[in-house]
């Protein structure tokens, strides 16, 4: 229930579009009670064999009917897309603002495309909303009650008795179908992420599965999921089958009912024929918008659940907020690091022990280490993704916490492996970098990160992820964007390691030309051109194991020294293997 | 009527419950024409013939029994129908994953994982609509209007005149209209996909939008995104549902006329009541069946977009795989090298051979090291000892026998493979490893974390062996998923080794670790690796280099260091390097 309120009041705003839609809706349905009726009305009244003129008023009825229902019904249709539309934006939105100060560290687990595709899969069904789950009942309420009124005028007891029959298909008929159906909806849609996973399993394990002949096995495992799916499906089609015909019945009972309970009063002469064939007509039609409510319960347990799943990504707490009163970015670039420790949140090991060291402004120094020493952690923290769990990074003897982390990330650089590009022109991508630059400057970045032949494709879509770039062309529009960015500080990490060994020398080069005079860390598990460092920095398992320029880690037995000669001792024309 | 003739070859094995749905259907058809008598009957009785209540209790028990038989028989229709869909979708989903399972991981590797997940899943669940609504529907809109005209005819032709000219109109605006607005309604819903493609890219690259502080500035452009797709897709809509608006007024509209008709017969004698109120209960219930065509049809169509994708898996031309003999069992597999002759193949669409007439031997217990630069064909050649893929032209034999006369599974049972990306299931780190054997012993598992460095990894791990990993569970390094696969090697202990060495070069002790244990591995076995380790090469009893698809040279270390060439000019330009 508080996930639906919750929901709710996310479409407030559009209050006044859903009850407008759901008053045509109404109307659409009184039409159709009105068409029937007034034509019963003809025939009731013709029976009587009055003068020509009495049929009048029916035929203009049925004519004026006819045609309102058919154009009340499209504007229901325009009026409630519409309104599905705007609170599918607002939804899309709201989430946007929820999602946005928790990214990336509350985000870690959806790394795959897939879940977070399952994600944007919620928010669409959420849309639906209204169409589904709030309009079918407002409708039905103002058909049961305009029934109430016209069966009203002619007994008390027929309008109680229709109302009662209301109240069964309205009430009774979802409440079964609910309890009936209890537990399959949540079942079926576990079962569903259950194959989400297999499939998974499937296409991207296929190559063991056959190899350690478990191929047959992992088919006959998402077999009986599928099966047990279908199981509930099963039951989930009967119980729904079972809804639409027992709202049948109920309007063939209330058509029963009402005559039983009418034509006595019509044999006294207290009502007329007319209406008697007239009202029944009347029942008939005004089950129509019963019908849905069954789903709508249905859409409301597993909106329910989209909803439930949003909300706990959403209510989670930001890794990082702004200080209320952010000190302004130094001027001095000189950066400190200071006993900084960091453990993952789950995870029983320190990333980083209690880390020292400090880069004095225009330097340039290297964090080397095997993988997993801890390397990105730093990088993680630099840009305040996460928070030290101990001690702190300064920036001019600025502690980085009180610094705005918009004005922090906007003076420092990063280039990361893995350039993310966004489904967009070459354009577009950069000027997430500089959203005010000129095409020129976007020109001269271009072809200073070696681009040049992409400064005539600024237009072109570069595809899903930028998938018609090479390794190469990613890393470089990455470099691009820092030129225009042109911030005092650079942080590289594992800025080459994707690219094949000629790529990754063009790369490095254009990386060392850009940043001359600027403050910048290399994060690099590769030891390579690494004379060029004024300080490198051994990181293994969390700690600082050695410190000093190339030529003095070398001279030290040590772990430097042994990642070297691993990395030199195979040629690497043998077997440079690019992504 | 667009019936896809390849999935209504589907139905033809399934043909009883579809048959039984029909029946059943039209028989609840024909309950409804029995309703509406009755009723107009009742009504008659009390209006025009003013019967006492007491005499139209007849009356009343047939309306109410007809009325039970009905939803009985229509509810029978439905879950009849719905039986029928679940075996077609049962067999359509195991035809569909055995066949992917065939396919392989070349293929799997070559589709986008995502939208084969989503064919897999979603494509065989929107075939339901089809099946189950629409297909019958075809029917019992054709049936239930003609035997409701046949009803009305001998009381009351002129009105069966009127609905059969006028039932036409609503498959004629169907086509007519349906045709332009259902291609304008496709591309909206192309659109809409990538609208939420949109949202999905954004979500997915939000850490790089913090990184240039632009995620707040991106809210207006989902904004402006979701309020330009709204008023594109409005524009679209009010022409396309101008189609129901024409269907829905050609039902209102003919009610109307015949309501107007026959009141106006009533008063001319040319009919009696009872029957004019018989044909007006039925009025809407004939045009009732056409318009829902319309609704299914569009449930039905996104069935048919979806089951091209399936039946595009579906025709993928299979590797063929002979069903072979089975007799290697018989033979010590180890004693035999593994002879490759004129080995071939190219891969689809490309022009140039990735293996180009390669002959060797791979001499039996021993291993054998191939090199080359990237593209050379290495993967190929692993690939085909794999029999993920099956050579153009050539063998690979054993004993004097292709080996792809032995069924796969037999083959792949003598295999142990070591990918250089190994894949992780959803599932813990103990059954992660038992992959290689299912029946390991709690002391042989023990030993083969010992053996491959894990014992100290699985300490860290909170729940130890039973720590879930995986897509849902932690994540592990590279190097850790490398050992891994090792020990599934180890458990699974066949006689042929297939290796593809890590080429990152990151941890000195994990290599010096990871080194000794695939040596014991290699030690006795047929061992294949693609070598990036100086050392595994020159340990290796055979190098065999490759370079273009082609053999440019074999032999050990020092014989080709003795011959020159490619080999030689590598090593010398590394050591130049060094100096």
């Amino acid at each position: 229930m508080k996930t639906f309120i919750r929901l709710t009041a996310i479409v407030r705003p559009y209050f006044w579009w859903m009850a407008l839609a759901a008053l045509i809706g109404f109307a659409t349905t009184g039409s159709g009670i009105g068409l029937l009726m007034t034509s019963a009305y003809i025939i009731a009244k013709a029976a009587l064999q009055p003068p020509m003129a009495a049929l009048q008023l029916g035929i203009v009825g049925v004519r004026f009917f006819g045609l309102a229902r058919g154009v009340l019904r499209y504007a229901e249709r325009l009026v409630s897309h519409n309104t599905t539309f705007r609170i599918l934006a607002k939804l899309r939105l709201w989430f946007y603002d929820a999602l946005e100060p928790l990214a990336p560290a509350r985000l870690l687990h959806f790394r795959s495309g897939d879940l977070l595709q399952r994600i944007v899969d919620d928010i669409q069904s959420l849309e639906n909303l209204y169409t589904r789950v709030l309009a079918p009942p407002v409708t039905a309420i103002l058909v049961a009650l305009l029934m109430w009124v016209l069966a009203g005028t002619y007994s008390l007891q027929a309008a109680l008795l229709i109302l009662c029959f209301h109240l069964l298909a309205g009430i009774g008929v979802p409440l079964l179908t609910m309890l009936l159906g209890r537990g399959l909806s949540v079942g079926i849609m576990n079962r569903k992420t259950d194959q989400q996973l297999l499939a998974l399993d499937l296409i991207q394990g296929i190559g063991e599965l056959q190899v350690y002949g478990r191929l047959a096995g992992h088919l006959e495992e998402m077999r009986s999921v599928e099966s047990a799916k279908l199981q509930l499906q099963r039951k989930n089609a009967i119980v729904e089958g079972l809804q639409e015909s027992l709202t049948g019945l109920l309007m063939n009972g209330a058509v029963l009912t009402i005559l039983w309970a009418l034509i006595p009063i019509v044999s006294t002469g207290a009502m007329n024929g007319i209406s008697l064939a007239v009202i029944t007509l009347a029942v008939m039609a005004s089950f129509e918008p019963f019908i849905p409510l069954p789903a709508a319960v249905k859409h409301l347990e597993a909106d329910r659940h989209a909803g439930k799943r949003l909300f706990e990504i959403l209510d989670a707490k930001p890794e990082t907020s702004s200080p209320a009163a952010p000190v302004p970015f130094p001027a001095n670039r000189a950066i400190k690091i200071e006993k900084l420790s960091f453990t993952y949140p789950g995870s029983l090991t320190k990333a980083l022990d209690s880390i020292c060291f400090s880069v004095p402004a225009g330097q340039h120094i290297a964090i080397v280490g095997p993988s997993g020493a801890g390397k990105s952690t730093i990088t993680s923290l630099f840009m305040r993704f996460w928070n030290s769990s101990e001690g702190g990074i300064s920036i001019g003897d600025v502690d980085i916490s009180l610094l705005d982390p918009e004005e922090l990330r906007r003076n420092i650089s990063l280039v990361s492996q893995r350039t993310y590009l966004f489904a967009e022109t070459i354009r577009e991508n950069l000027l997430l970098a500089k959203p005010d630059a000129t095409d020129e400057e976007l020109r001269k970045a271009l072809s200073q990160a070696g681009l040049i032949n992409f400064a005539s494709k600024l237009d072109e879509w570069i595809g899903q992820h930028g998938m018609k770039l090479s390794g190469g062309e990613r890393q470089r529009i990455a470099i691009a964007r820092i030129v225009l960015q042109n911030a005092p500080m650079i942080i590289l990490d594992e800025a080459t390691a994707n690219l094949d060994g000629i790529t990754e020398k063009e790369v490095t080069d254009t990386l060392s030309s850009i940043s001359r005079g600027k403050t910048m860390i290399t994060i690099t598990h590769r030891l390579k051109a690494m004379d060029q460092y004024d300080n490198i920095i051994v990181l293994d398992k969390g700690k600082i194991v050695a410190q000093g320029v190339h030529e003095n880690l070398m001279n030290r037995e040590g772990l430097y020294h042994r990642m070297w000669e691993l990395q030199h001792a195979t040629p690497a024309v043998l077997t440079e293997v690019p992504e | 009527m667009n019936i896809d003739r390849r999935l209504f070859q589907l139905i033809k094995k399934e043909r009883a419950p579809f048959i039984l749905s029909i029946i059943s259907g039209s028989i609840a058809s024909g309950m409804l024409i029995a309703q509406a008598f009755y009723l107009s009957k009742i009504i008659d009785g009390a209006f025009i013939q003013k019967s006492a209540i007491n005499n139209l209790i007849p009356l009343f028990g047939f309306f109410g029994l007809f009325s039970i038989l009905r939803m009985l028989f229509n509810w029978s229709s439905q879950t009849e129908a719905n039986r029928g869909t679940l075996t077609i979708r049962k067999k359509l989903f195991t035809l569909l994953t055995e066949k992917v399972g065939l396919l392989g991981p070349i293929y799997t590797r070559s589709v986008q994982s995502g939208k084969l997940s989503t064919t897999l899943l979603k494509g065989v669940e929107a075939l339901d609509a089809y099946y189950s609504q629409y297909i019958p529907q075809i029917f019992f809109a054709l049936f239930t209007p003609l035997l409701i005209v046949a009803a009305i005819f001998p009381d009351d032709w002129i009105s069966g005149v009127i609905l059969l000219a006028t039932a036409p109109l609503i498959p004629l605006f169907m086509i007519l209209i349906g045709k332009s607005a259902s291609a304008m309604t496709e591309k909206q819903w192309k659109t809409m996909s990538r609208m939420s493609g949109y949202f999905l890219d954004v979500l997915q690259g939000l850490p790089t939008l913090k990184l240039f502080a632009q995620s707040r500035e991106q809210r207006k452009s989902i904004e402006e995104s979701g309020e330009n797709f709204r008023q594109a897709t409005m524009r679209v809509l009010k022409v396309a549902f101008l189609s129901s608006l024409t269907l829905e007024l050609v039902g209102t509209i003919g009610t109307a006329v015949i309501a107007v008709g026959i009141g106006l017969r009533i008063m001319k004698g040319q009919i009696g009541f009872q029957p004019a109120l018989f044909v007006l209960l039925l009025t809407p219930d004939f045009y009732l069946p056409l318009r829902q065509l319309g609704t299914k049809f569009h449930a039905g169509m996104e069935g048919v977009s979806a089951s091209k994708e399936i039946f595009a898996i579906l025709e993928q031309p299979a590797p063929l795989h002979s069903p072979g003999v089975p007799a290697i069992q018989a033979e010590p597999f180890v004693r035999y090298p593994l002879i490759l002759n004129n080995l071939s193949y190219s891969y689809p669409g490309s022009e140039v051979a990735a293996i180009d007439n390669i002959t060797a031997t791979i001499a039996a217990g021993k291993t054998t090291a191939i090199i080359g630069p990237s593209g050379a064909g290495k993967s190929t050649l692993i690939n085909l000892l794999l029999r993920f893929q099956e050579p153009a032209s050539g063998s690979i034999t054993m004993n004097g026998r292709p080996i792809h006369e032995i069924p796969l599974e037999e083959w792949h049972r003598e295999i142990s493979w070591v990918p250089q990306h190994p894949y992780l299931f959803n599932a813990t780190l103990k059954e992660n490893i038992l992959l290689g054997r299912a029946d390991a012993s709690e002391k042989e598992i023990s030993d083969t974390l010992e053996k491959t460095g894990l014992l100290s990894f699985v300490r860290t791990l909170p729940n130890g062996l039973e720590t879930m990993i995986g897509e849902q569970g932690s994540r592990l390094s590279g190097g850790e998923a490398q050992r891994v696969a090792l020990a599934r090697a180890f458990l699974k202990n066949a006689p042929l080794l297939v290796l593809d060495e890590p080429t990152s070069h990151t941890d000195p002790e994990l290599e010096a670790a990871l080194r000794s244990s695939i040596l014991e591995l290699m030690k006795g076995r047929t061992t294949v690796v693609i070598a990036h380790r100086l050392e595994t090469i020159m340990r290796a009893e055979q190098i065999i280099v490759v370079s273009k698809g082609r053999i440019t040279g074999k032999g050990t270390h020092d014989e080709l260091i003795e011959a020159g060439g490619f080999y030689r000019d590598a090593l010398k330009l590394q050591q130049e390097e060094c100096v």
